[in-house]
């Protein structure tokens, strides 16, 4: 995870679900770049015309809500999406997203204060987000997260466990 | 200080074996049952060899099943149930659900002996919580997770704290399972449980039987729960009994068991519900969305496909016909109740009433197929989600309710209190 994130921003209000970042009928496609194009198709099918690599997603309460599909966090990251911040996150996206490495912030007050087209300036090491000439807090995470995120995702650690068997 | 349910059962499946799980605390943890199907087994095969496993940790702990796009309505379908064959028979997993041989993931485990009370489950896919109704922790995690969970046979897990919710009295006529949790929504919202085990107890719940249970926990991750259980009973102990094939261990919470918030509820004070568009959170009494017309109805999904679900249809439908102008799709949730419901006589009424009868499938409840809905379409559905455009187009709009509001405005072409269809009625 880079430790410097700046982006132009794309806000989104609550509870953003997982059916709306990536349709059920896409659930049988499994190619990252395949799914990237179907991103937010149905509720705003503009979305991955404007979007350009690097960009940060901003949304309120309780992003990636219902589905467990892991297909959501693929595609928003498949888009090349530097980050997501929101004021909060639904469980399963948030356990996705930190194993897929898809950069991933909680800051209420960030999500509240940004707007649609403004820089955002996220720095992971210090735990801050700068946008709108203010400087907001990061939510930390749980020791045990913070080494699955630096170590990359889920997928090193799952390879760690298993040479400790061996 | 006692334990919650949540807590008993992590704490009995902690790698290193623990005594006590407290809340906000990580654990290693060996789940009873790993569940797959064809939406998140072929992203958790591609995961699993990433990490460079070669074999399934412990095969007879999963169970995979064809039910989303099942039968296969496109190619890439196909593929993808092609993959959980070609898996499963590498791999040596005895628990594989072919298309026509199984049904519906979350009907089904319970039915097949794999869910029993205290267990562990994890699975891909949000409605895992559905088997608090039998006891059991259930939860939902993407494929990633479900491929550490093949590798190592053990995953992490953080302690969720938990909230306890009890529904005392005697329900109104047409008030069921459904209505209870649409209640709890209604109440707490759709972040209202974040990370929580939401526990339910009470007469009222008390009096419910599995398949009504089933809904309510259905819809736990709904209010974004981790897992949703019913307390332990006697109504439990004799699905247990009567059931299951081995040994099993209820898990009640201790009295002093510490809820980071409980809340009471009287089953007299509300009659069915309904979920607005487009929110599971948007919950209105019936009365204040009579009148409202509608073009499809769908009854079925991984906790309403149910034997009593079909008896609560049949009841409305039987004798009557679908209105026209609207149309009405059926899904039985698993094979084996489609069989029951064939030897009651539920789906000769369906049939008769002009009803479509699907094979069991997860269908359009996830917008996948067997009754996509168009833009502007209105549609009165017994699933879980009503998103905007979950079902088909963005442009559609869902209300949820229960299999006996469903089957009444199949009936009247729009939503109306099933008492005006087939009178004040007693509950099923």
């Amino acid at each position: 995870m880079a430790a410097i994130i700046e982006g132009r921003v794309h806000k989104f209000g609550d509870d953003v679900d997982t059916d709306a970042i990536m349709p059920g009928r896409y659930l049988a496609i499994q190619e990252p770049a395949e799914l990237a194009k179907h991103v937010f198709e149905g509720v705003d099918p503009e979305f991955v015309r404007r979007v350009q690599p690097g960009d940060i997603l901003v949304a309120g309460r309780n992003f990636g809500s219902g589905s467990s599909r892991e297909h959501a966090p693929l595609g928003l990251k498949a888009l090349g999406l530097g980050c997501v911040v929101a004021a909060s996150f639904a469980r399963i996206f948030y356990r996705n997203a930190i194993n897929l490495g898809l950069p991933i912030v909680i800051s209420p007050e960030a999500a509240a204060a940004a707007r649609d087209g403004d820089t955002m300036r996220v720095d992971t090491a210090r735990g801050t987000v700068e946008v709108g000439g203010r400087s907001f807090a990061c939510q930390p995470f749980p020791p045990f997260l913070q080494e699955l995120i630096a170590a990359g995702g889920l997928v090193p650690w799952v390879r760690s466990e298993m040479e400790k068997v061996k | 200080m006692g334990m919650t349910m949540a807590q008993k059962i992590l704490a009995a499946h902690a790698v290193e074996g623990a005594e006590r799980a407290e809340p906000g605390a990580i654990l290693r943890a060996r789940p009873d049952v790993v569940l797959l199907n064809d939406v998140s087994g072929p992203l958790a095969f591609r995961q699993f060899r990433e990490m460079g496993a070669q074999r399934v940790a412990d095969p007879e702990a999963v169970a995979i099943v064809c039910d989303h796009f099942a039968p296969a309505p496109t190619l890439a379908a196909a593929q993808s149930l092609g993959e959980l064959r070609r898996f499963a028979r590498e791999q040596g997993i005895p628990h594989f659900f072919e298309v026509g041989q199984g049904g519906i993931e979350h009907s089904l485990l319970p039915e097949r002996g794999l869910v029993a009370p205290g267990r562990l489950v994890v699975g891909g896919d949000s409605h895992t919580c559905t088997y608090g109704a039998f006891g059991a922790f259930g939860t939902g995690l993407g494929s990633t997770d479900i491929a550490a969970t093949l590798a190592l046979g053990y995953l992490w897990f953080m302690v969720p704290e938990s909230s306890l919710f009890l529904f005392h009295g005697r329900r109104r006529p047409y008030v069921t399972g459904k209505d209870v949790v649409l209640r709890v929504l209604q109440e707490i919202g759709v972040d209202g449980a974040t990370y929580q085990s939401m526990e339910f107890g009470g007469d009222g719940i008390e009096a419910m039987n599995m398949d009504e249970r089933m809904a309510i926990c259905n819809m736990a991750v709904e209010a974004g729960a981790k897992t949703g259980m019913v307390i332990p009973d006697q109504v439990t102990e004799e699905w247990a009994r009567s059931r299951l094939p081995g040994p099993y261990r209820a898990v009640a919470p201790d009295p002093d068991a510490r809820y980071a918030a409980t809340y009471r509820f009287d089953l007299e004070e509300f009659g069915p519900l309904v979920a607005r568009p487009h929110s599971p959170g948007n919950v209105a009494p019936l009365e204040e969305v009579a009148g409202t017309r509608v073009d499809q109805v769908y009854i079925g999904n991984c906790a309403n496909g149910t034997l009593t679900d079909l008896r609560q249809a049949a009841a409305i439908l039987g004798g009557r016909k679908v209105a026209p102008g609207t149309r009405a799709v059926v899904v039985p949730a698993t094979q084996q109740i489609y069989r029951q419901a064939l030897a009651e006589g539920l789906i000769d009424r369906f049939v008769e009433a002009g009803v479509a009868v699907s094979t069991p499938t997860c269908g359009a409840c996830f917008g996948g197929h067997m009754g996509l809905l168009d833009d502007g379409e209105v549609a009165v559905a017994t699933t879980n989600r009503n998103f905007r455009g979950r079902m088909g187009h963005a442009g559609a709009r869902v209300y949820l309710a229960n299999a006996y509001v469903a089957a009444a405005a199949a009936v009247a072409g729009e939503i109306v209190d099933p008492a005006e269809v087939a009178g004040p009625a007693a509950v099923a």
